[in-house]
């Protein structure tokens, strides 16, 4: 009841920019004050719109990477040699400054407590961001539907949110394994190459278990992970994927 | 060019349709397929963006924007219902 009340037009807002916490040497994380916002589902985006002095204006698309709990609204921005906004969001914008956003957005790739589980998430790189929100989600909401999230990066250095992630993996109910697909330091003991059917027949579950799966990751990483998981006999309708683009999103 | 799905084109949908629609679900006019349009597949660095059917290909929309105004194909789509769960 309260969700059909908040359906209603996306207008542009101001947010302040509270914080900025670097993560990697490629994603920043921006804390906003956005005043009136009207909160969000776990796995939401904000579409966030840069303005020339000209009047030029360039939109792009960014998953929410706090939880509906927290204080305030946190999206993390990998940058893109070649993009128009990453650049400017994670090298010029700073605390005090103000950004022009309107959201929250989208309602497929979003869980909550209800929708169930077991939960299954498979991250590509900045595809870990919308994770974040729903695990924060998970804990801070107290829900004991088991969760697992399989994160593939490059390299130690590239996992984003690293500390967080190993913390909110000795929760209850929650089970983080990370992939190393380009270099493994020594001693790595976590799985190490592209996530496979090998892989996922130790981390999916069973296709009789009926986990709720969500994909989020490079256009590539999506479909060899979901197809895959639909190799192994996991039903399409239980898959739920997000793709973004090597560029722009 | 990259491939996205509709989750990309969540906002400019809202802007068009006044609700959220990744969850509605859309026909495809070509082969029948039923699926939500946050699956479809989304090509946003043309000049326009354009969704196409995962199955066959077919366009399903097409939305331009020119001088502040938005256009919008759906030719392709037979239906688009909007998910019960979500119209409150």
């Amino acid at each position: 009841v309260e969700r059909a009340a908040v359906q209603r037009r996306l207008t542009w807002q101001l947010g302040t920019v509270a914080e900025l916490i670097e993560e990697t040497a490629r994603t920043k994380s921006i804390a906003l004050e956005i005043p009136d916002w009207r909160g969000h589902r776990a796995g939401q985006h904000v579409d966030v719109r840069l303005t020339a002095e000209d009047g030029y204006q360039a939109q792009r698309s960014y998953s929410i990477a706090s939880a509906p709990e927290d204080e305030r609204l946190v999206l993390t921005v990998e940058r893109l040699a070649d993009g128009e906004v990453s650049p400017y969001l994670t090298e010029t914008l700073l605390v005090g400054d103000e950004l022009e956003l309107r959201g929250p957005i989208g309602g497929y790739f979003v869980w909550e407590d209800q929708l169930g589980g077991p939960l299954l998430l498979l991250a590509g790189g900045s595809g870990v961001v919308p994770f974040r929100s729903m695990l924060r989600h998970h804990e801070a909401s107290g829900s004991e539907v088991p969760a697992r999230l399989l994160y593939s990066a490059r390299t130690l250095g590239d996992v984003i949110y690293r500390d967080e992630l190993t913390l909110l993996g000795t929760s209850d109910g929650i089970e983080v394994r990370v992939t190393l697909t380009r270099e493994q330091p020594e001693a790595w003991e976590g799985y190490a190459g592209r996530i496979d059917r090998a892989m996922l027949e130790e981390v999916a579950w069973t296709p009789g278990d009926g986990p709720l799966v969500y994909v989020c990751g490079p256009t590539g990483f999506v479909e060899a992970a979901a197809g895959a998981l639909v190799e192994l006999g996991h039903v399409p309708g239980r898959i739920r994927t997000e793709r973004f683009g090597a560029s722009g999103a | 060019m990259t491939v996205l799905d509709g989750n990309a084109i969540a906002g400019p949908l809202h802007e068009v349709f006044g609700t959220e629609m990744t969850t509605a679900v859309g026909s495809c006019a070509g082969c029948g397929a039923t699926a939500p349009v946050a699956e479809a597949a989304v090509y946003i660095r043309g000049p326009g963006i354009v969704g196409r059917c995962r199955r066959c290909d077919t366009v399903l929309m097409v939305l331009v924007t020119i001088r502040g105004r938005t256009c919008v194909d759906l030719r392709g789509l037979a239906a688009l219902e909007p998910a019960s769960s979500e119209g409150g």
